[in-house]
């Protein structure tokens, strides 16, 4: 048995311990928000945050999550899931969705270290994401909407 | 009219009835089980026909039957029919449709979502569906207030009877409704009078798929279901000649492997013992004909095949006489190879197959075919399957397919393990999956007269049919797939002596429609090679194609757009080359300015794209741009990267490493302009993807004077020197 605190709450889930954290999370405890996209940390639909920062869950084993916060798109706070949401349906982001919680949740470290990013930031924090439907332009500027909400204390 | 009464509540009911053993659900919240279904009375609520109800709290429920696989239709579909229904559009949501013939696509005749034209083809039968239940909803508001429907109206979800300021919101006129009898005729809105059609909402599905709560067919549990993943052959139409378990029923977790049509199913507790387990099966394969497939001898077999004479698909004039007497001639071959769908989601689904009965839950872009073959697998009539439609992660043509397979192969597992099974594709297993994009390879002679202009032209296309061998081999005319020419063969210029021509290549590798099919290879051919042309007879490219194209056309309408909000023949800044390109397909016109620079290492970057569309009215504005955007970062991610090829009979590709898809800091900035259009309505979500790669090569061209001729670019053939 696996001791894990997930989205803050304590869990306890029977896999071994080699089982990649992706497979912990949408099977065992059924939060399939984290999607499953490549299985080799080349696409990032599987980012979860280990301690607050940004891992691929797909070839992270589960047993790197011990003693540690897990945080899944279901679980991220609100100062931060709200504002990226809200700019998400202003800019009328997803199209299939499916990448886009791995795209949110590398957004929301994004805006915690450095709240007004520029351009070249979002190039350096989400390149590591892929939206196979082509969002990027979209997503770009729903990143720069969210920062100034946040920053004028909104969209919580 | 006629079918909006003949689907009739209860003739609808009936029939989902009997397909689901409970009352019209909705599959919105995958519900997932039989215990998940409410066991109580449904809710009042009126349901005039099988695409909408309204609850007795105001909310809209718009069902639709085409697939929400990121092209925005569960919006603009709700749209249609809300417009006519004078619903309030914060009340509407959306539900995937039941698998009925109410749902059949209203030109082809089944469940399908594919040719974009979801929009198009609903674009009558939504609204009058709204239009019906608006005019119910209108009489019992009449009948309550015992006043005249006429001295009534219907606006924000509610009805008005203006002379006496009284208004009851459709909630509440959901009992006395349910009670009418569906108009015989009804009175579609003015456009003039639109309110939700053309002005541009929300998508509704963004809060969902922001939160995670949006339910894909890979994230569907049901109680007691078992994870299996396939071992299929190495090379496609290869066999299972012998196998044996016992070191991957060794594993923990794993609890079954059974032989299906397709390979070995390992089946598990989980994905990840089902994936170890498939890595300690022992199988022998017999490889079949395949197994020395090898994409460099086969490109010089369509080479060869490209000699012959193929079979006719257009003919004006004589081409080989314009040919022999033109004063400039130009001759190229050029070449575009397999490409994978590479959906973000990989192939999967649900099956539960029990002796009586077999429910799927799966992301399919058809769901008739898909019944009807799983019923077949089960040994069951199609009414007694359920099939419940999740959200796609992507489906681009690949979640339309002719055998079902990916269905099937969950039904076979199901079956034969007797509990429900989900089966999961790997990145790997989707990227070996085949049914890819055809590789094409064209011949293209052009001839010019002394004046410069353009007098004959040829092109031999030399690609495989995917029709062939499968329930859609109808559709082969005459001998012709026109899936292989199309683009080339409708092209819209005006060339006095023109033959196009299909030469077919052997099947065997599986391939299938791929976002924009034979227009992804076709329009490249076309596009470039008519800038080849341009450049031989020394006029600009532009002018060159606006005077092949028919006075008042909508290709010259968008043309004229696109470069004037591009600033064609303005100056661009050092080191950076503009290319134009327009196309048609699937009813929509669109004309692509592209600006691009490339590195010292002959990398191309593209900076900037200008597209211009006419797709005729207008739903969704934002959806519009947004899938102007989607295709042509699809059709640039293939033009820079995209590649399947085989050596030894195996795809060398395997994941996103080395079949690259284009990142957020590779992004050129899109601008889209809608041409305000009241012609005929074309589709938008294919229509993005043929103008990018031609657009972008010409102005490749325009900068260093190298014609790309071959997909994907290579960059040593850009590079300086």
């Amino acid at each position: 048995m696996i001791s894990l605190k997930v989205n803050g709450k304590d869990r306890n889930v029977d896999v071994r311990p080699d089982t990649p954290l992706l497979w912990v999370v949408r099977e065992t405890l059924g939060l399939t928000g984290t999607k499953f996209g490549c299985g080799m940390a080349q696409c990032g639909a599987c980012i979860v945050h280990l301690d607050g920062e940004a891992v691929r869950s797909c070839v992270t084993p589960v047993s790197r999550a011990v003693g540690k916060e897990v945080t899944t798109i279901e679980g991220l706070a609100a100062n931060l899931a709200g504002p990226l949401q809200q700019a998400w349906i202003a800019e009328d982001v997803p199209q299939c969705g499916y990448c886009q919680s791995g795209q949110i949740m590398a957004a929301a470290v994004l805006l915690r270290e450095c709240p007004k990013p520029s351009d070249d930031d979002v190039d350096a924090c989400m390149a590591g994401n892929v939206c196979r439907c082509g969002t990027y332009q979209r997503i770009r500027r729903a990143i720069h909407r969210a920062a100034e909400m946040k920053a004028k204390g909104g969209g919580q | 009219m006629n079918e909006v009464v003949n689907l009739s509540r209860r003739g609808f009911l009936k029939t989902s009835l009997a397909a689901s053993g409970g009352l019209l659900l909705g599959v919105h919240i995958p519900a997932l089980g039989r215990s998940a279904e409410p066991a109580g009375p449904a809710p009042a609520e009126f349901a005039p026909n099988a695409y909408l109800r309204v609850a007795a709290d105001d909310a809209v429920t718009v069902f639709a039957g085409h697939s929400e696989m990121g092209q925005g239709v569960y919006t603009s579909l709700a749209l249609l029919v809300a417009e006519e229904l004078e619903a309030d559009w914060t009340t509407v949501r959306v539900e995937a449709a039941p698998v009925d013939p109410a749902f059949n696509h209203s030109v082809y005749g089944a469940q399908m979502t594919g040719g974009s034209s979801s929009t198009w083809s609903e674009w009558d039968r939504l609204r009058k569906a709204g239009a019906a239940a608006r005019m119910m909803l209108i009489a019992a508001a009449a009948e309550t207030w015992n006043v005249e429907p006429s001295a009534c109206r219907a606006e924000n979800g509610q009805v008005v009877h203006a002379d006496t300021k009284r208004s009851l919101s459709y909630g509440k006129l959901v009992e006395k409704a349910s009670h009418l009898k569906p108009p015989k005729e009804v009175t579609l809105k003015d456009p003039k009078d639109f309110k939700l059609i053309g002005k541009g909402v929300k998508r509704l599905d963004t809060p969902d798929k922001t939160n995670g709560k949006a339910v894909f067919g890979l994230d569907v549990t049901v109680p007691g279901m078992l994870v299996a993943v396939v071992a299929r052959p190495p090379v496609f139409g290869g066999k299972v000649k012998s196998f044996n378990a016992d070191k991957a029923k060794a594993v923990p977790g794993v609890r079954h492997v059974v032989e299906i049509e397709r390979g070995v199913a390992v089946v598990a507790d989980g994905f990840w013992p089902a994936k170890l387990g498939r890595e300690a099966l022992e199988i022998a394969w017999d490889e079949g004909p395949l197994a020395t497939l090898d994409s460099r001898a086969q490109g010089e077999h369509y080479a060869e095949l490209a000699q012959k004479q193929g079979v006719t698909a257009r003919q004006e004039g004589d081409a080989a006489k314009g040919l022999d007497s033109a004063a400039k001639k130009l001759e190229a071959v050029y070449e575009l190879p397999y490409l994978a769908h590479a959906t973000m989601e990989p192939m999967n689904a649900v099956a539960d197959v029990r002796p009586d009965s077999c429910e799927i839950w799966t992301g399919t872009q058809f769901q008739s075919l898909d019944r009807d073959l799983a019923a077949r697998d089960a040994g069951l009539k199609p009414e007694q399957v359920r099939l419940h439609t999740m959200f796609l992660g992507g489906g681009f043509g690949r979640r339309a397919v002719p055998d079902s397979h990916f269905v099937r192969e969950a039904v076979q597992t199901s079956k034969a393990v007797k509990a429900p099974v989900k089966v999961v594709w790997t990145r790997e297993d989707d990227m070996h999956g085949g049914f890819y994009r055809p590789r094409a390879y064209h011949h293209v002679q052009a001839g010019l007269d002394a004046a410069g202009a353009l007098t004959a032209w040829r092109q031999r296309i030399v690609c495989q049919s995917f029709l062939v061998g499968t329930p859609f081999e109808g559709l082969i005319k005459n001998g012709l797939d026109e899936t292989t020419v199309e683009g080339a063969k409708d092209m819209a210029y005006q060339i006095p002596n023109l033959l196009v021509e299909w030469q077919q290549a052997p099947t065997g590798v599986p391939t299938l429609w791929w976002r924009s099919v034979g227009h992804s290879h076709s329009a490249f051919v076309v596009e470039s090679f008519l800038d080849e042309a341009a450049h031989a007879a020394g006029k600009d490219p532009y002018e060159f194609r606006r005077d092949l194209l028919p006075k008042d056309s909508r290709h010259r309408r968008v043309l004229d757009l696109a470069v004037e909000k591009a600033g064609w023949g303005k100056p661009l800044p050092e080191g950076r080359g503009r290319g134009l390109a327009v196309h048609e397909s699937f009813g929509s016109f669109v004309a692509q300015v592209a600006e691009v620079s490339v590195s010292k290492e002959g990398k191309p970057r593209v900076h900037r794209v200008v597209c211009a569309i006419d797709c005729g009215p207008v739903v969704n504005p934002s959806g519009v741009e947004a899938q102007m955007e989607s295709g042509i970062v699809f059709g640039l991610t293939a033009a820079l990267y995209g590649e399947i090829t085989f050596e030894k009979g195996r795809v060398k590709q395997r994941n996103f490493h080395d079949y690259r898809m284009l990142r957020i800091n590779e992004m050129p900035t899109v601008e889209v302009h809608i041409v305000p259009s009241t012609d005929k309505q074309g589709g938008v979500g294919e229509t993005g993807v043929p103008p990018i790669a031609p657009a972008v090569c010409n102005a490749l061209f325009a900068l260093t004077g190298k014609r790309i001729r071959r997909l994907p670019i290579r960059n040593e053939e850009l590079k300086a020197g």
